[in-house]
């Protein structure tokens, strides 16, 4: 205590005068961070032709606008495609979810030589170039068969439906997100589940019981990260489904893009539209966000 | 999936002379709200639906965009074609890539033309062409799609039907277009629609205010540039973003150095690139190179445009599209730019071959291999091919120049007449570049080559590379 | 047919108890389900299309025609590439190749930043924020700010703030500098729109490692830090003897994802519109197995294993580091 003191006596100074310098740099960074959305956000309220595409896009405004915004979102379908993009997103984020939970646990709890395999092949495959696979995965669909009932295209087939895109964002994203969910469980004493076992809970009531509900700052966390990269996959979205219709959201910058190719301003207006589902639900679950994260194999 | 892929827009892509703002101004005006819509240009989107409904252009029931956007069914009763017979024929699908508006608003009329129950699918052309290949493995039973050697790939290789028939039914297609429309076994796999010349764009008010005159061949072509030059313009807008647009110079500079026969035999794999005639090509485009924008590589198209509108640059060789960047409902001087530019044929290199050939790519239909409604989709294609269909495309978007010879043409403008004119004239029609080759070896090997180029590189060394890559294609 | 597992696995056993310290059968069941089910999943739609696209590799075939019409051409895709389409494949892994080292110059940026916000400053979250907004961001946005609001050669902000006359960041080919390889046709080098690109990625990827970090250190026993403060250790020092080391396992996972994410690298590079001069494997491989007339999936698979041969070292070595560490 007493040495405390003395260093705390000794050293203020330096460490406001450096805590100065720290806020000082990081401000600046964070300006500089900043500077490339908020132009684009700013662009996003002003006409383009008559306006910025004279003056610059940094000109000081005529008149601030709204009608960017209007008309994104209508011409570029933006309330279709957002829906299209949840009916992908949500079950894909609770499937994966589920079988990475579910995973992690039967393999740090019950681990073995054989659950150590999977868990290696899981990661591997996350960590793969997605594209490479396309080929083979785009001919397995098409010649899977798939009742229309359960599908809104009536192609018959995986190929062109929502579940096709759900299956590979499932495929690729579980081996991820075990990762990270095993490392965090194995941050959980094992008394809870041995404990649990003396008094005879069956190993799905360890897991619903004490297990998930102990991994929800983990689940936030990797809900966070997944709602992101799900969100703004445009690749499979755009090659799995055939149905212009159907397209999740980021295709339609592609739309605007075709049309407007120079009206950045309404470009940005959509952009900044496509961004704030994302920024929304990180700043949601933001407190959880660092703290569940547990990547390193770091031993509690 | 590259927002931007190293392709040539296509007439579905790119309007003509006109764009939806300015039709929709235009249309305003006639009915009395020319001067709000000037003053404020935002409120000419949502004027859309209400200035077509009051001119009545279109006798369909275009769905508004919020509600259904990309699909709309057009059930057309009331039109005055063929209704009765399209009832039985049932619901028939097409594959579009008229996603912006006006082109798509047009193409549910030329469809309701038909009298068909249509069930249109739209993709935004981009991804539609970027995925056709994945596409055309599930597709629409009619499809949208390009002429020559674009069309013969699919055809050669099993996975687009035979509408031979169909070309029974359409007389107003020219041979031009029918041959544009035959696949390598000599059957006719597509139905055009309609099509646009390229061409050298300049300023009207320029070429007079300086004394300019229109250059016939190549000397007059180079002494345009050095006046040019010494007048402080540059001589040439240069734009090569997305590396197509300098491919239609390439085009022009061969087509007038070596004459269409040797292009296409080239385009379709049977010359080599080493030949000293491609050589002369590239010495001959070193000529002009010097009086481009500099950093072509970079520019998009729409930004050469924008200079050609401010006078900074004196020529442009474009699609006739250019027009299409000015945009009269936001910019007050956009009607007196498009009202200005006009165009001329590329000049003459070797007399040879003279002017005798032009580049027009040609948009239109395909139909799916084996269509789940054969009837109805062949009965689509008559349909879209006949004159009634591309009248109600040109009443909403009066940009484009119809294939059709019976098609109304009272509403055309100057360039569009003009463009009537350069292809009715012309001895031969290519398509363009990436339209006339393997698309894959036209945007992969010859597109960077012609980058290469551009930013220095010797053509020598270019060429040996595209002889090499060349060999790996098999253009079948 | 994934959908419909869960509730199946779920609904096994529930409420059933046993007074058995082992595991009873319905248990054994559970977890039988429990794996196999994502496992079948993961294996079918990513390992399985993996061997296939290895097969695919040492084919012809052009993805339209019928897969039996695809022939053996043994070694010929690879050949090709690493002969005929060497202007190709060389400037692109060499460009992957300065990715390595320039994330991972990101990434010690990304761990500085982190290091600071650790030190509990005021509105530490804010910057966490801000730093980490651009990897929230969808790839076409950031395509879109960069290509267009920051580097547009003539309203571009960057080209505002330098004087002079309008620099064409994404259009700039000309090298920075370059190598001579003497059994290369075509010299290796950087270009400048490829360093411009690189500027796009610095942004993502630094608050991406940020953060990564930070989760990290939030791991480190707070008592060794005041430790080390009480000591009288400087900042340096601190960090060299007290975090630094603690930091091992998140380094070993920072500099797999840096090296992967520099290996796969696309969407950033497509939605730049792949200047030339910026290829990188990514783009090769996509430019080849789709696109228009992207009938060439043979040699588009060659560079997709030639791709992943390169990850794959990476990838076992990460994950053997990261399960014989846990074990």
């Amino acid at each position: 205590m007493s040495s405390t003191t003395v260093v705390t006596g000794r050293k203020p100074g330096v460490t406001r005068l450096s805590r100065g310098v720290l806020q000082t740099f990081l401000t600046l960074m964070a300006v500089a961070w900043l500077i490339p959305i908020v132009s684009a956000v700013y662009a996003s309220f002003r006409y383009f032709e008559g306006d910025s595409l004279e003056n610059g896009v940094f000109s000081r405004p005529k008149k601030l606008t709204l009608d960017n915004y209007r008309e994104a979102w209508r011409v570029g379908s933006m309330g279709r495609h957002f829906l299209n993009t949840m009916f992908i997103l949500v079950p894909s984020l609770i499937l994966i979810l589920f079988f990475a939970s579910i995973v992690a646990f039967a393999c740090t709890r019950f681990s073995g030589r054989f659950n150590v395999f999977w868990l290696v092949l899981f990661t591997a495959g996350n960590l793969m170039p997605q594209q490479v696979v396309f080929q083979p995965v785009f001919q397995i669909f098409k010649r899977v068969p798939w009742p229309n009932l359960l599908s809104d295209t009536d192609t018959g087939y995986l190929l062109g439906t929502k579940v096709s895109v759900i299956i590979v964002h499932v495929a690729f994203q579980t081996g991820f997100c075990t990762f990270v969910l095993s490392n965090y469980m194995k941050t959980l004493p094992k008394e809870l589940t041995e404990a649990a076992l003396v008094d005879g809970a069956s190993v799905n009531r360890q897991f619903f019981g004490i297990i998930l509900p102990l991994c929800r700052p983990a689940l936030a966390a990797l809900g966070t990260l997944e709602f992101t990269w799900l969100y703004n996959d445009f690749f499979w979205g755009a090659v799995l489904l055939q149905q212009g219709r159907e397209h999740p959201i980021t295709s339609s910058i592609a739309q605007l893009n075709g049309q407007y190719a120079v009206d950045y301003n309404l470009i940005a207006a959509a952009s900044t539209v496509i961004a704030i589902p994302t920024v929304v639900v990180y700043f949601l679950l933001q407190k959880h966000f660092v703290g569940g994260l547990t990547l390193g194999a770091s031993k509690g | 999936m590259t927002p931007n892929a190293d392709r040539s827009p296509s007439p579905t892509d790119v309007g003509f002379a006109l764009n939806r703002r300015q039709f929709v101004a235009g249309a305003a005006a006639i009915v009395g709200g020319g001067a709000i819509l000037a003053a404020c240009g935002s409120d000419a989107a949502e004027s859309v639906d209400t200035t077509l409904a009051a001119a009545d252009t279109t006798p369909v029931e275009t769905t508004p965009a919020e509600t259904t956007p990309a699909e709309t069914t057009v059930a057309a009763a009331e039109t005055t074609v063929a209704a009765a017979a399209a009832a039985d024929l049932g619901e028939v699908s097409f594959g579009s890539n008229y996603s912006d508006e006006k082109p798509k608003n047009a193409i549910a009329a030329a469809v309701a033309a038909t009298g068909l129950k249509v069930k249109i699918n739209t993709v935004d052309h981009n991804g539609y062409q970027e995925n056709f290949n994945t596409y055309i493995q599930q597709p629409d039973d009619v499809v949208s799609w390009f002429a020559g050697y674009r069309m013969r790939a699919f055809a050669t290789k099993g996975v687009v039907g035979d509408v031979s028939d169909v070309w029974n039914n359409l007389p107003d297609l020219s041979a031009g277009f029918k041959s544009a429309a035959t696949g390598l076994d000599g059957k006719q796999y597509f139905v055009p629609l309609y099509f646009y010349p390229w061409a050298i764009h300049y300023r009207k008010s320029l070429f007079e205010e300086k004394g300019y005159t229109i250059p016939t061949d190549w000397a007059g072509l180079l002494a345009l540039c050095e006046k040019m030059k010494a007048d402080g313009i540059t001589p040439f807008a240069a734009a090569n973003d997305g590396g197509w647009p300098q491919m239609g110079m390439f085009d022009m500079i061969n087509l007038r150095t070596n004459g269409y026969d040797f292009h296409v035999s080239l385009m379709g794999g049977k010359e080599s690139w080493t030949d000293p005639k491609v050589a002369k090509v590239f010495e001959n485009w070193s000529t002009i190179t010097g009086y481009y924008q500099p950093d072509a590589n970079g520019r998009t198209w729409q930004d050469a445009a924008t200079a050609l509108g401010k006078k900074e640059v004196g020529m442009y060789l474009l699609g006739t599209f250019v027009t299409s960047n000015f945009d009269p409902a936001k910019d007050p001087e956009a009607q007196g730019i498009i009202d200005d530019i006009d165009f001329f044929a590329f000049p003459a290199i070797d007399p040879a071959h003279g002017q005798d050939a032009v580049e027009a790519p040609i948009d239109g239909f395909m139909m799916a291999k084996s269509p789940k409604n054969e009837a109805g989709a062949k009965a689509l294609l008559a349909g879209l091919g006949g004159a009634d269909a591309i009248n109600g495309y040109l009443k909403i978007d009066p940009s484009v120049v119809a294939a059709n010879s019976k098609a109304d043409t009272s509403g055309y403008n100057a360039l569009q007449k003009k463009s009537a004119e350069l292809v009715g004239a012309a001895k031969y029609i290519a398509q363009f570049l990436d339209r006339d080759t393997d698309p894959d070896f036209a945007s992969k090997v010859v597109g960077p080559a012609i980058k290469d180029f551009l930013s220095g590189k010797a053509p020598a060394d270019i060429l040996k590379t595209v002889e090499e890559q060349k060999a790996t294609y098999t253009f079948e | 047919m994934s959908s419909s597992e869960p509730a199946a696995s779920s609904g096994l056993p529930r409420g059933r108890r046993s007074r058995l310290q082992q595991l009873t059968f319905s248990d054994r069941v559970w977890l039988k389900f429990a794996i196999g089910i994502p496992v079948a999943v993961h294996v079918t739609f990513v390992w399985i299309p993996a061997l296939l696209t290895a097969v695919l590799s040492f084919m012809k075939w052009d993805n339209l025609r019928p897969p039996s019409s695809a022939e053996s051409v043994g070694f010929r895709n690879y050949w090709q590439i690493f002969t005929i389409f060497d202007p190709k494949l060389f400037p692109a892994l060499f460009n992957n190749l300065v990715l390595i080292f320039f994330l991972g110059f990101c990434s010690a940026i990304g761990m500085l930043f982190a290091y600071m916000l650790d030190k509990n400053i005021r509105g530490g979250r804010i910057y966490q924020s801000v730093f980490y907004m651009p990897v929230v961001l969808s790839v076409a946005v950031v395509g879109f700010i960069w290509k267009a609001v920051m580097f547009h050669p003539q309203q571009g902000l960057l080209n505002l703030v330098i004087p002079g006359k309008g620099i064409d960041f994404i259009g700039d080919q000309t090298p920075i500098f370059q190598v001579h390889i003497p059994f290369l046709d075509s010299p290796l080098g950087v270009t400048k729109n490829f360093a411009a690109l690189l500027i796009a990625m610095a942004w993502r990827h630094i608050g991406y490692v940020m953060v990564l970090y930070l989760a990290g250190l939030k791991a480190v026993d707070p008592t060794l830090k005041e430790a080390a403060a009480i000591d009288g250790a400087n900042e340096v020092k601190s960090f060299r003897h007290v975090v630094f080391p603690t930091l091992r396992p998140i380094n070993v996972v920072v500099a797999v994802i840096t090296v992967i994410e520099a290996l796969r690298a696309y969407d950033i590079v497509a939605a730049l519109n792949e200047p030339r001069g910026t290829e990188v494997m990514g783009t090769l491989v996509v430019g080849s197995l789709t696109g228009e007339g992207g009938g060439r999936v043979g040699l588009g698979s060659a560079y997709g294993m030639v791709l992943f041969i390169l990850c794959i070292g990476f990838i076992i070595y990460y994950v053997i580091n990261n399960f014989r560490q846990a074990d």
